[in-house]
């Protein structure tokens, strides 16, 4: 898949992170297109999760600049980046346990939404309309990764893959422009990734540019438009899958000879 | 679950009259509830049931920290103090003032709010055991304060309290004292009563509101996953204080009532027992259900009462003489009580449906 004129959502630039005297990231740029499938990959402790909090407001770098759809990123606290439009998954899954995945995808519509204490006592048409509108589509989020049958039990007692699903509904709660997942295929089997793929693959058809941290080589080489690889916190390499796969300093830092 | 609002009134147009029957059978009942008690208990259980009214005030207030947005408050009682001696400075010979109750509830109501949010502020990164601890020594700093702004400035009359409170006026009209409307007498305690149980459910309609909307729902999600909340676009900071500040709120209220019921607060009222009070009656009714706190509160508000009254008769007839003396009878009994339901009901009495899931799955699991 090719994008025909690139538009830059995101753009990190010159972002360095350090913890005491352990340098996360020095000097990581890449840049993420819209409409694409981005892959981030990298050995462990590679600085992939470190990149990935930098991005949602966890961490502040230490330097770099951080541009997402032109608007500076940097300083910005976790909910005014989601607001921004970038939303997330995390690695070991976070979902609200004792709410049931109806509620879970509701919370997801909490920032596109106004209401508050004067709305919630008295409920007027207009929160009534709301009420309604955050119902109608976190229905509609539930049956577009496939878990609507699911949509009254609690979120604690779904499988694993469906508690992933869910979480990607969640996020996609939030309309983001840019959804960040962290391993979203950790701990799935063949047939739950070759199902997650597919799903990907239709957010991204539907206007959604992916970030996808994966330890999964296959997946991400199969699935991604362009990959960064990240190495003891620098960049390494970027571009298309196959020109990544046939770089040397990849070949030679994270596969350790050639791919099969 | 939650229905979508046109098929809940789909549901209720249904069920709409026997909806309505129910409502005027609990209705006729509440009305009459204190002469009935007055009739047969007598004067004592009325005030009692207003003391306990009180309370459901307080326990629901607490609800939304504790219950919904899982903040767990050691210091609640702080709020009920502010409220009360709100309302006593404003309305006692203190200092001449004698503000009307319509303009000391709202204020009350703000200032407790305020305290809230000043507790809330510098605890937003606490979690758990270490919120709890911060928010007791706030409770205590408040009932502290209140033991000392004697001097230099006489402010509170420190440990001896503030006396001959104004009660609620109406027109000129003392709520405390007797009134006879159409041939019925109603005392001050069961004009109380009515007072009372409309600020109740009040509070409880206002709860119950609250809970299920798209504020109720990220304080749920913060008692759930406070990061996850973050990174789901919920302004934490700000939900939160919001949290503190409307429980405050609800106890400031409780607070004032309190203190122009009584017409007399000092610092005692104020003890730590209390708060823990407050929050077993939230722990034992089923934390962040609100017809569980209600029930909940009942029976630690009135039980205690029925034993301090009937330990003494009941030990007489049985040994012929009292061999337990009620006040340690008790305590004793309050805290076995405490012992059975957690080891028997962990989520509460009445806990909200959900948690009643969540628990039997845990049972099934292990």
């Amino acid at each position: 898949m090719t994008t025909v004129a690139v538009d830059k959502l995101l753009e990190v630039r010159h972002v360095e992170k350090r913890f005491g005297g352990l340098t996360a990231l020095s000097d990581v740029s890449l840049s993420i297109h819209r409409g694409e499938i981005y892959g981030l990959i990298g050995p462990n402790g590679a600085g992939k999760t470190t990149l990935f909090n930098v991005l949602t407001g966890i961490y502040r770098p230490d330097r770099g600049a951080l541009a997402f759809a032109g608007r500076n990123l940097i300083g910005l606290k976790p909910f005014r980046i989601v607001e921004a439009g970038l939303a997330r998954t995390f690695q070991n899954i976070r979902l609200f346990g004792n709410m049931t995945a109806l509620e879970n995808v509701m919370v997801g519509r909490h920032v596109r939404t106004r209401a508050g204490v004067i709305g919630a006592v008295f409920r007027g048409p207009r929160t009534c309309e709301e009420e309604d509108a955050i119902h109608k589509r976190a229905r509609e989020l539930l049956d577009y990764v496939g878990i609507a049958r699911h949509a009254n039990s609690l979120s604690k007692n779904l499988s694993y893959g469906d508690q992933r699903r869910l979480e990607i509904a969640r996020a996609l709660a939030t309309e983001p422009q840019l959804l960040a997942l962290d391993e979203p295929a950790a701990g799935m089997n063949a047939t739950e990734t070759a199902n997650l793929r597919k799903l990907l693959t239709r957010i991204r058809d539907d206007g959604v540019t992916i970030l996808l941290i994966e330890h999964d080589v296959k997946l991400v080489m199969g699935l991604c438009d362009r990959v960064a690889v990240l190495d003891y916190g620098k960049r390494i390499a970027e571009g298309p899958p196959q020109e990544v796969q046939k770089n040397p300093a990849v070949i030679q830092a994270y596969l350790g000879g050639a791919l099969p | 679950m939650i229905a979508p609002f046109a098929a809940r009134f789909k549901h209720w147009k249904r069920d709409r009259r026997a909806l309505w029957v129910g409502y005027a059978m609990i209705a006729v009942a509440l009305a009459v509830l204190p002469f009935l008690v007055d009739n047969t208990l007598g004067r004592t259980w009325v005030r009692v049931i207003d003391f306990a009214l009180i309370y459901a005030m307080l326990a629901l207030g607490l609800n939304i920290v504790v219950g919904f947005a899982g903040l767990l408050d050691l210091g609640y009682i702080a709020f009920y103090a502010v409220g009360a001696y709100t309302w006593a400075l404003l309305a006692s010979p203190q200092f001449g003032l004698h503000l009307p109750f319509w303009l000391i509830l709202p204020i009350g109501f703000v200032a407790a709010g305020f305290f809230g949010v000043l507790l809330g502020a510098p605890t937003l990164r606490l979690r758990g055991d270490y919120l709890a601890i911060v928010t007791l020594g706030f409770g205590e700093i408040v009932r502290i304060f209140l033991n000392n702004l004697d001097h230099p400035v006489n402010i509170t009359n420190g440990p001896i309290g503030i006396n001959l409170i104004d009660p609620v006026m109406i027109g000129g009209v003392s709520l405390t004292k007797t009134h006879e409307i159409l041939g019925i007498e109603f005392s001050g305690t069961h004009i109380y009563y009515y007072l009372l149980l409309l600020l109740v459910m009040a509070t409880i309609f206002v709860c119950v509101r609250l809970e299920d909307s798209r504020l109720g729902r990220a304080w749920i999600a913060i008692r759930e996953d406070e990061t996850a909340a973050q990174a789901m676009g919920i302004n934490t900071r700000n939900v939160k204080l919001l949290a503190f500040a409307m429980g405050a709120s609800f106890g400031g209220i409780a607070g004032g009532l309190f203190s122009s019921f009584q017409g007399f607060v000092s610092p005692e009222s104020f003890i730590l027992l209390e708060s823990i009070m407050v929050l077993c009656m939230v722990v034992l009714g089923g934390m962040g259900h609100v017809a569980g706190v209600v029930l909940g509160t009942f029976l630690l508000a009135v039980l205690p009462e029925v034993l301090r009254h009937g330990a003494s008769p009941v030990q007489q007839q049985l040994f012929g003489k009292v061999i337990l003396d009620p006040e340690s009878l008790r305590m004793m009994l309050f805290g076995l009580a405490l012992i059975l339901v957690m080891l028997l009901r962990p989520s509460g009495l009445w806990p909200s449906p959900i948690r009643r899931r969540e628990f039997a799955d845990a049972k099934a699991d292990s």
